[in-house]
């Protein structure tokens, strides 16, 4: 019988499908782990409504699960309260960054809320001289800019 | 006099519904946008109000209580038995068409799920407070292409303000309450759809003050989708959406 840290130590190796270098609980999407009588429930939370990673990433801590040898378990998909990127953690962050997505700005930041946006660094080159391109971008939760100094198209994981 | 649950049921088959075939619309651009750009905005788009629908229609199907899951009400439903609202189903016209018609509807359901996430349901607020993210995107995007349009040039202009001018009579239909939404307005379950009218036409004068473009004046307004008659358009995008379940019931892939 697993542990809830066992199990959560499983999960760590599932990836967004979408952006394979960061883990569901990196993400923010993997809400919670509970395990009573051997009974594994596993709990996840959309990133976006529609994201069509989110059945990928559910069959992800299936499979995860069942290679380990649990077969005992629950996948419980909620909505409440919804997903933000402000649960990207900073590890998560660091590892957007450094392939190639510029990790979203704090949702609380002022500039975010009168919809002006912060200035984003590219994650290429590091100048802040950049600029929107659009807001909806390759998946969901990516929006498009570029990179004026060095000239270089990039994503920004956009705040939610 | 009908039961909550009734009342609840039928408003989560209209929100579905509006947000089912606002996405079918929009998806129809894939492909076809104007630039690559847009071509992927409207897609995301698209996606975010079909994952609203699925949303929708499941806790429709449930509340119903016969077995009817998403797939069997999208796409085993004639469009009289589609209770959205006519301005959705228009075909998409040219890109300031379509763009109008996304902002007419984007400046109505935005403050409709800013409500709904403090109303009394659990379940719509879940949806609700997680849709209304997406819609602000949504309503920037729209806002920001008819600005884009209406103080471009002479031939945007004109495209744009001819869009508004057919599309308004579509408008009034989003604020009239039927029977379920009258009661579950009462309740505190939903705003009620008049109160929504202020935020609308505040957001519509900003917009539309800062695209040059000028509100037309209300005249006769359609209506009659929210009880299943709609324009002669719905049947036929129904009929490319739902041809191959008709075809082949229950297939998978």
């Amino acid at each position: 019988m697993k542990t809830v840290a066992e199990i959560e130590a499983l999960l760590a190796e599932v990836k967004d499908p979408e952006i394979p270098v960061i883990s569901l609980r990196e993400l923010g999407v993997l809400r919670d782990i509970q395990v009573e009588d051997g009974r594994v429930e596993v709990t996840i939370t959309p990133t976006y409504t529609g994201c069509p990673a989110m059945d990928v990433m559910r069959l992800g801590v299936e499979k995860a699960l069942r290679k380990a040898g649990v077969g005992n378990f629950r996948v419980r998909q909620v909505l409440s309260p919804a997903w933000t990127t402000d649960w990207i953690s900073e590890e998560g962050k660091q590892k957007l960054l450094a392939y190639g997505i510029a990790p979203p700005p704090h949702s609380s930041d002022v500039r975010t809320l009168t919809g002006k946006g912060p200035a984003i660094a590219c994650p290429q080159c590091g100048s802040s001289d950049t600029v929107l391109v659009s807001h909806f971008g390759s998946t969901a939760c990516k929006a498009l800019y570029k990179c004026n100094t060095c000239k270089e198209p990039f994503d920004l994981f956009k705040c939610h | 006099m009908m039961t909550r649950e009734e009342a609840l049921y039928r408003f989560a088959l209209r929100m579905g519904d509006n947000a089912l075939v606002l996405s079918h619309r929009l998806s129809q651009w894939c492909g076809h946008g104007p630039v690559l750009e847009e071509d992927m905005a409207q897609t995301n788009i698209a996606l975010d109000l079909i994952g609203q629908a699925r949303n929708y229609l499941t806790y429709a199907g449930e509340l119903e209580g016969k077995g009817r899951d998403e797939d069997d009400l999208a796409y085993l439903r004639t469009d009289r038995e589609y209770t959205n609202v006519q301005l959705v189903e228009l075909p998409n016209g040219d890109y300031a068409f379509t763009i109008a018609r996304s902002f007419l509807f984007d400046a109505f359901h935005l403050p409709l799920l800013k409500a709904m996430a403090s109303g009394k349901d659990e379940r719509l607020k879940a949806i609700a407070e997680k849709a209304v993210k997406e819609v602000t995107y949504h309503l920037r995007h729209s806002s920001e292409w008819l600005v884009r349009f209406g103080d471009g040039t002479d031939e945007s202009h004109r495209r744009a303000q001819a869009a508004l001018d057919e599309l308004w009579r579509f408008t009034g239909e989003l604020f009239e309450a039927d029977e379920a939404e009258q009661a579950l307005a009462k309740d505190g379950t939903i705003p009620a759809l008049a109160d929504l009218r202020k935020e609308w036409n505040a957001t519509v004068d900003r917009v539309l003050g800062e695209a040059t473009l000028k509100r037309p004046d209300d005249g006769h307004m359609a209506h009659g989708g929210k009880r299943g008659v709609h324009t002669e358009h719905l049947g036929h995008m129904l009929a490319e959406m739902q041809v191959l379940q008709r075809a082949h019931p229950g297939a998978e892939w």
